[in-house]
């Protein structure tokens, strides 16, 4: 008998954005195992070489259709550390679900069909969350001498923590920020990823003797080589992207035109939207445009529309990009959502100048309409803008979502300290070690903006290579 | 993050220049002049940015001076000795180059008058000439007066109403100044209009002008782009970039509307913590 693919429970779109409330439910045991009973659990498993880190996608499936749902918890833990955040916020339709054989979609997406893994993997880590199962703590008696500082505590930067602290190792986090969780915390909303589940991986690293030294900026505070004097014998580098690209066009400067970053910044980590109770303030317009097409910008358009929907204003945003939905980066579930919560798309559609009311705020967005042309060395067939097609849209707030740059700010005064030529970090892809010695790196700060789980992948690659360092020493 | 000591500077009209110093002991081991720290006073307050008027090396402390304007500089100087803050970080931005220009005309307006202070000492160390151009509303408000008379070669402080040496403004004098004589380098900090002045003057004669600018950030390391300026028609960020730029190259217009984005808002927040 085929069964139908089973769709988490989600809040109402109506109910949705009054708050901040996450949109979708975990299964339920009943669901979670109506969907692992889809699974066909291939002789070749493709899902597996989907996933960046390799989860066992098959066996943890299996464990789950057998209610062994604490050996399914470990069974991703192997090689994915946090299968609550990630659950949520993979981009999973893009990698195991792609390859999952049920898939019907040739697009860059999988179909509806494919295995809901993403939803599995989160109603194990939640049940991991639930019943405290932690980490499998392998504590080598060898390793308890040796230090390590990690800098940046995104998801990078928290992966090698753990994963250098279940051996034994003494392991300092290093954040610029008062709270943890680099873009877990200040970049992705809590619709989507509850800063609950965020605390909860932060206390097991605590419980497992990391430290946390937040408001200290590496290479400003403390410099690189100055951790060595202090004692740790190793540094881990997961610095994040950082720096907010803007367009270049004129009027990007004008009041009201946001990066995504500092109205996320300001939504959450400052928790404007809680204003005046909290005292940083985020301007709410009546017309707020996006420009992007990336998990970021839906993250932007979601949080706008709810801080009009909290503060009276008639929600009104809508997300402008140059391509069409297909070519959209942005996980299809977040498209989807953002749609059923009345975000508005204006595909083919290129930015030309903001142009400003009289007080220097943002009044109109001029653009030109673009036709797709040949595919690019992306793959994605590249938006033509076509001339004389210039229109105008109202528009009092903008934010900018086109991506993020290196920040230089420790590479920037840290000699020796190579980059390439987009001022990412080189490393040896084996061991993630930089061009110092005893210095690894991983996360966006290599090989520029990718995916959580790809940041875990590569620091869980540095951390390998760490203890295989102290180990021969 | 604890406070050492507070020292009310000044209160005047309802306005208060209010100096802290604060334990920072990798802080004041790093900080060079034209450095900033952001602060943030409680949980829920804001990240603001303020200048580094001295460190101490031995004491490992920092001071700050700010003047109460908004909700957040208020919180902050509703503080006392053995309070603590939620947030110090830095030092952020780029130092003051310092090195012998030969002859420097230091302008402060207002509390930027602290902010050209360590600026000032250091370049008097360089073996610059110093001159030292200081302006406030009122006498009250003329704050450091005896420590920059003390290192600087001539001084000049100015009040609008005239209660304190010359009555005008600081770009007054600075304009006679440059008349009468030649000078190596400007360095300014105080209000927009002023620091807009002084650039327009360095451009009149041929002088380079640093200033040190106080644009709206959040998070101050390069992350958020808030405080994002056109210097050249170039857009560089405060934090990063910065906050020190050549005057005459800064597109002021858009710095002073940015700098105004979130009034109506700092209005009404002040209006509803402190109406009782």
């Amino acid at each position: 008998m085929k069964r139908e693919p089973v769709k988490s429970g989600e809040l109402a779109a109506d109910k949705r954005v009054e708050g901040f409330d996450e949109v979708v439910a975990a299964y339920s045991e009943e669901q979670a195992l109506s969907e692992s009973g889809r699974c066909l659990q291939c002789k070749n498993p493709a899902c597996i070489s989907g996933c960046p880190v390799n989860i066992d996608i098959k066996e943890f499936i299996f464990q789950v259709t057998r209610k062994d749902y604490a050996g399914a918890y470990f069974t991703i833990r192997k090689t994915n550390n946090f299968p609550s955040i990630c659950g949520r916020v993979c981009p999973a339709e893009y990698q195991c679900r792609k390859a999952c054989v049920l898939n019907k979609s040739k697009l860059a997406y999988a179909s509806s069909e494919a295995i809901n893994i993403h939803f599995l993997e989160r109603f194990v880590g939640d049940y991991g969350m639930q019943h405290d199962l932690k980490v499998l703590e392998e504590k080598d008696i060898g390793l308890s001498k040796i230090k390590a500082a990690v800098v940046g505590s995104g998801p990078a930067g928290l992966c090698c923590a753990g994963e250098l602290a279940r051996k034994g190792i003494k392991v300092v986090i290093f954040e610029n920020l008062q709270s943890c969780g680099g873009v877990l915390r200040y970049g992705i909303p809590d619709f989507r990823l509850p800063d609950e589940v965020l605390d909860y991986e932060i206390n097991c690293l605590k419980d497992l003797g990391v430290e946390f030294k937040t408001n200290v900026v590496v290479g400003k505070t403390i410099l690189l080589n100055e951790l060595f004097q202090q004692g740790f014998d190793k540094v881990f580098l997961g610095l994040g992207a950082g720096v907010p690209s803007f367009l270049g066009i004129k009027g990007e400067n004008l009041c009201n035109v946001y990066s995504a970053n500092e109205f996320l910044t300001r939504v959450n980590l400052m928790s404007a939207y809680k204003f005046p109770e909290y005292h940083t303030p985020v301007n709410i317009g009546e017309h707020i445009l996006v420009i992007g097409g990336g998990n970021t910008a839906m993250d932007a358009a979601r949080s706008a529309l709810r801080l009009q929907k909290m503060n009276g204003i008639k929600p009104e945003v809508s997300i402008i990009y140059r391509r069409t939905e297909t070519e959209m980066p942005a996980r299809r579930l977040e498209i989807e959502h953002a749609k059923e919560e009345g975000i508005k798309f204006k595909f083919l559609t290129q930015p030309q100048e903001f142009q400003a009311d009289d007080k220097g705020f943002v009044a109109f967005l001029s653009c030109l309409e673009c036709k797709l042309g040949e595919a690019d060395s992306s793959g994605r067939r590249k938006p033509v803008a076509l001339p004389g097609s210039d229109f105008e849209i109202e528009c009092d707030l903008a934010i900018i979502a086109v991506g993020l740059r290196a920040n230089q700010l420790l590479s920037a005064v840290t000699p020796g300290l190579k980059t390439d030529e987009h001022k990412d970090l080189l490393v040896d892809k084996e061991t993630m070690q930089t061009s110092l010695n005893g210095v690894y790196a991983g996360g966006d700060i290599v090989g520029g903006e990718g995916t959580v789980i790809e940041a875990m992948g590569m620091a869980k690659r540095a951390a390998k290579a760490i203890i295989r360092s102290v180990k021969i020493n | 993050m604890k406070i050492l000591s507070k020292e009310i500077l000044a209160d005047c009209a309802g306005s208060r220049i209010v100096k802290l110093t604060l334990d920072a002991p990798e802080i004041s081991l790093k900080a060079r002049p034209g450095e900033f720290v952001v602060v943030m006073p409680a949980e829920k307050g804001e990240r603001i940015p303020l200048t580094i008027v001295e460190a101490d090396t031995k004491a490992r402390s920092i001071a700050l001076i700010f003047q109460e304007a908004g909700l957040s500089t208020r919180i902050l100087g509703g503080l006392s000795a053995g309070d603590n803050l939620y947030v110090l970080v830095g030092p952020l931005g780029h130092a003051t180059e310092i090195k012998n220009y030969g002859r420097v005309i230091l302008v402060g307006g207002g509390v930027g008058i602290a902010e050209i202070y360590p600026v000032a000492k250091s370049l008097k160390e360089a073996g610059n000439e110093i001159t030292v151009i200081m302006g406030a509303k009122t006498k009250e408000l003329l704050i450091l007066e005896e420590k920059l008379k003390s290192l600087a070669d001539k001084i000049y402080p100015v009040t609008d109403d005239g209660t304190c040496g010359r009555k005008g403004f600081t770009t007054d004098v600075l304009e006679e100044l440059l008349k009468e004589g030649k000078y190596d380098l400007i360095y300014s900090v105080g209000p927009i209009p002023m620091m807009e002045k002084v650039a327009g003057i360095s451009r009149t004669f041929s002088t380079r002008a640093i200033v040190s600018l106080n644009a709206l950030m959040v998070d101050a390391t390069g992350m958020c782009g808030c405080c994002r300026v056109t210097v050249a028609g170039q857009v560089k960020f405060s934090c990063v970039d910065g906050p020190e730029f050549e005057a005459d190259k800064i597109d002021w217009d858009e710095l002073r509307k940015r700098n105004c984005m979130y009034q109506d808002k700092e209005k009404h927040i002040c209006k509803l913590k402190f109406s009782r």
